[in-house]
């Protein structure tokens, strides 16, 4: 049997019960790959349950840099009977199987092209710890201290990261220590270690943190300068709002008083949630909800009156499989048309498309300042993956010259010197207007907020010609945001092929590294990631001058395709749909072999070799 | 054009301490039916606002949708009005009281937008003790779609068709103060005397304000066999007691007898007097309150006037600890925490 070998380039997969601990303890084994300066993608594939369904953690560990999910799995730590028949299966020929000796593995799980590690785990916590969830939890620490040996992790930074964990708790931090020597001591004695596949220390992260996208949306609500959030909980948006909440209590309480300078109101629904940002945004705080899917269809009619009222919603919609539960654990990219298109009447709404958490962080703030700009909902479109996993991103930014965008306001002042306000006169012909807070003026400025039905002074009216005026601004003032909403990202120079593929969110990591398996065999084709829509001129020159469009994203109806064909009147057939829709993020693999497989490749094959 | 009001006023017309007169309380010509009881509750209103001196621009209304959710346009025509979503008022007032705590909040809702497809909202904003004054203008029926019954159309009363109604009808002055409202108040719109100090404690009370007003549809739902009617409600009102509102900066001259009635005195110094009370009911203590609203119900009487009151009501701002200033005032000195908290934010994800 030829063992798998190879130094910093593997896919390592825990298979745990869910709720006994196993997840905490697998973060610390990422978190050591990790400040080994070695660059590595975790993911966590979760059920739709608290304790005792089975759940994996992945990690995929790349000396290259390549962050997105890999098909194969090299080491498989098993911890879970119920899904052992599987997981035996799952182990790449050559591969190695870990699991808890305590007991004899049945014969059926024998594999004859894998390598079988046993430690007796849950021997060896019974015999050094005496509380019966002590033991469970340190059973995880145990075979994370086998790793250690086993993968040729330092075991100082291990400790390391143990003694950082435990701060504030130091009594807890010897027994851990234990556990982890405990696993160690047992490898080193019974199989050479380290194993042919291993990681040694590089310099590959630099300056990078470890984050998941959600905690960098909170806190870029925080820096944003959001002061009332709303929400209803849902998976995977949940710690969206947690994130924001535990920094406000630490960065936004004022030391003298103990007053806060921010609201979190857990809504009944998620039609309260909207409703409260509406609220408040109407009443000129800055205010945001999180959502998923079945979040968005409840916030939709809120979304059509704030569109039409022009009133600011910042909103995350961190994307998930589906509706009800199950499934919903699982991360696609399948609210796009949902979300553009949210709600009654002819409304569209602006999108952003994070990639990183870094991203979600910048643009958490920049859609406070679009929505205020633009009196209109934006929404940030992330997803399970990008959300709930944490990823290796370049550190938060902010620029301290950096000033809130709260758009096109009148204050008392301007009131005065104003001499005849129209809440909705285009008065700088860009289609976004002035408007003006409740409180502001004792005699100027009042006016009765509406759907529809009112003319530019904001009066009622059922004209039809002043709805439609109302409403063809609307549209002025979409063409206004498409110079400011973040540009789409190129990575090369000028085109230097005739198909291109376009991409955006979480698919950006395994798409870049398609395309460099796609260079590999010859086929150099252009790149764009999108970060936004209304899409601007650049994403329509990039269409426009390619004679093929791979278009890949993580839905099975290929939405995001849709909403280039309705938003650029492109013709169908120019743009080829590469997806992906089983909840699992979408791999490089999957890309590359969708585009080599398309006919449409030898049509630009020709074309797209490189010609050098 | 009804919408269009003369401007011009009379020279002389008397002012309020503010120098307002009360036709600068006013708003559009209303264009619900005539004789419409939302029509006298805007009068009220305005009459409530002229007399506390309340700076109209410091006052925001908003409602949901429906007949008595689009009267906000017909009275304070200097305050900002939100015409926002049905059954929504309470999240879009959630979120506008949180953003500046020094105004006075007015939500205008109907039965079927707060009985029926708001009644979750309107629960859950009793529960956060929000400060804002809720009014519900209560007609039995949804007026803007013809009339069919609303959840508030009693057990057994007629429609316009004749048709029995066979549903129990929701009385949202029990369920309120069930969920732990601090202010429950009824009235009919065709009682300005009372309506009037009842609108005026609303707004001085801090936490929800609940008043439902029935307010008789007289288009669909002002026939023989509705309970809802003028007629009907006229004859069947039973009032809690006599009510007055006192400002706090007015000196109290009157005095009653011991026993006659109960001075409530409010956060802001001002007092609620109620007059001639029942014997066994004190409008301070939740549970008689709840047994003489079904005592009185059991005799086929309405209850009106003012139901309960939580004399120390802890509103919203103070359950979140929010900061005295307004939170829509804050700006990036208040919110932004900087760089260098950020870096440290970074340190530790690494």
């Amino acid at each position: 049997m030829q063992k798998l070998s190879a130094v910093n380039d593997f896919v390592i997969r825990f298979a745990n019960v869910n709720g006994s601990g196993s997840s905490s303890a697998n973060e610390i084994f990422a978190k050591a790959i990790f400040r080994m300066g070695i660059p590595m993608s975790p993911k966590n594939v979760f059920p739709s349950n608290i304790q005792g369904l089975p759940t994996w953690y992945e990690v995929r560990v790349s000396e290259k840099g390549y962050m997105g999910r890999r098909e194969g799995v090299d080491i498989m730590v098993s911890l879970n009977p119920q899904s052992m028949t599987r997981d035996v299966e799952d182990v790449a020929p050559g591969g190695y199987f870990v699991y808890d000796n305590s007991k004899p593995l049945l014969k059926e799980f024998i594999r004859e092209d894998v390598t079988y590690i046993g430690i007796p785990m849950i021997q060896m916590s019974i015999a050094n710890y005496t509380n019966p969830r002590q033991q469970q939890l340190f059973k995880n620490i145990i075979y994370v201290g086998a790793l250690v040996e086993l993968l040729g992790i330092e075991m100082a930074v291990m400790k390391g990261i143990i003694a950082d964990q435990f701060a504030k708790k130091p009594k807890l931090i010897p027994p851990n220590d234990l556990a982890l020597d405990l696993g160690a001591n047992y490898v080193k004695e019974h199989y050479t270690c380290p194993l042919p596949l291993h990681v040694k220390r590089l310099d590959a992260n630099g300056d990078s943190i470890l984050m998941d996208g959600n905690t960098a949306t909170g806190i870029g609500g925080i820096y944003g300068g959001a002061t009332v959030v709303s929400w209803y909980p849902i998976t995977p948006s949940t710690s969206v709002v947690n994130a924001f909440e535990s920094y406000a209590h630490k960065l936004r309480v004022d030391p003298e008083t103990g007053k806060r300078n921010f609201a979190v109101v857990q809504s009944e629904d998620e039609l309260a949630a909207i409703g409260i940002v509406v609220g408040a945004t109407w009443n000129g705080a800055r205010a945001f909800t999180a959502t998923s899917g079945p979040g968005i269809s409840l916030m939709s009619e809120f979304l059509g009156l704030a569109y039409f009222a022009e009133l600011p919603v910042t909103l995350v919609n961190v994307q998930r499989a589906g509706p009800s539960t199950g499934m919903p654990t699982r991360t696609q990219q399948a609210d796009i048309l949902a979300s553009a298109y949210a709600s009654h009447g002819d409304t569209r709404h602006i999108l952003l498309f994070p990639s990183t958490p870094e991203e979600c962080f910048q643009f958490a703030a920049k859609a406070l300042d679009l929505a205020d700009r633009f009196q209109t909902p934006v929404i940030i479109m992330s997803d399970l993956d990008l959300g709930m996993n944490k990823h290796m991103s370049p550190p938060l930014k902010w620029d301290e010259t950096r000033k809130y965008d709260l758009g096109k306001v009148l204050d008392a002042e301007a009131l005065e010197n104003t001499e005849e306000y129209g809440r909705y006169l285009d008065v700088d012909e860009d289609g976004i207007c002035y408007r003006t807070l409740p409180g502001a003026h004792p005699t100027k400025g009042a006016f009765f907020t509406r759907g529809t039905a009112r003319d530019e002074m904001a009066r009622y009216t059922e004209d039809g010609a002043a709805y439609k005026r109302i409403v063809d601004r609307l549209m002025k003032k979409w063409e206004t945001a498409k110079q400011r909403v973040p540009g789409p990202e190129l990575y090369q120079s000028g085109n230097q092929s005739s198909a291109g593929v376009i991409f955006f969110g979480t698919t950006t990591y395994s798409a870049m590294e398609a395309s460099d398996m796609l260079k590999a065999d010859g086929f150099d084709l252009d790149m764009m990631r999108i970060a936004a829509f209304p899409f601007n001129d650049e994403v329509e020159k990039f269409v426009e001058s390619h004679d093929y469009v791979f278009v890949v994203e993580q839905n099975r109806d290929a939405q995001f395709r849709s909403l280039l064909i309705n938003e650029l009147d492109v013709a169908p057939s120019k743009l080829i749909p590469v997806l992906n829709y089983d909840g699992m993020p979408i791999t490089a693999d999957h890309i590359r072999n969708e585009i080599e497989n398309s006919p449409i490749l030898s049509l630009v094959n020709g074309k797209t070799q490189k010609t050098s | 054009m009804t919408y269009l009001k003369p401007t011009f006023r009379h020279p002389k017309m008397p002012k309020n301490k503010i120098g307002f007169a009360k036709a600068d309380y006013e708003g559009a010509v209303s264009t619900l039916c005539a004789g419409c009881g939302h029509d006298s509750i805007s009068a009220a209103i305005v009459q409530s606002c002229y007399e506390m001196s309340i700076e109209p621009h410091r006052l925001a209304k908003v409602s949901g949708i429906g007949c008595s959710s689009k009267a906000p346009t017909y009275f304070l025509s200097n305050s900002h009005g939100f015409n926002s979503v049905h059954g929504r008022m309470p999240s879009v007032m959630t979120g506008a009281n949180l953003a500046n705590r020094d105004l006075i909040y007015l939500g205008v809702s109907g039965d079927g937008d707060t009985a029926s497809i708001g009644i979750g909202q309107f629960v859950h904003a009793i529960r956060r003790n929000l400060n804002m004054v809720y009014i519900v203008m209560n007609n039995g029926c949804y007026g803007l779609t013809k009339g069919q019954d609303s959840a508030t159309a009693d057990y057994g009363s007629k429609s316009k068709s004749g048709t029995e109604n066979v549903f129990q009808g929701i009385d949202l002055t029990a369920m309120a103060m069930e969920q732990g409202a601090t202010f429950v108040a009824r009235s009919f719109s065709g009682d300005k005397t009372q309506l009037v100090p009842l609108i005026k404690a609303a707004m001085s009370h801090p936490g929800f304000a609940f008043i439902d007003i029935v307010s008789p549809c007289v288009t669909f739902n002002n026939h023989v066999g509705s309970t809802k009617s003028y007629s009907f409600t006229r004859d069947h009102i039973e009032a809690t007691s006599a009510i007055d509102f006192v400002p706090k900066r007015d000196e109290i001259t009157v005095d009653y007898q011991e026993g006659d009635g109960v001075r409530v005195k409010l956060h802001d110094g001002s007092t609620i007097e109620l007059e001639k009370l029942s014997s066994d009911w004190d409008p301070t203590d939740r549970q008689s309150s709840i047994k003489q609203l079904h005592a009185v119900k059991a005799s086929g009487q309405l209850l009106t006037g003012l139901l309960y009151i939580d004399p120390e009501s802890q509103e919203f701002h103070e359950l979140q600890q929010t900061t005295e200033r307004p939170l829509n005032e804050l700006r990036e000195e208040d919110l932004c925490p900087g760089s260098d908290a950020l870096e440290k934010i970074n340190q530790s994800f690494r």
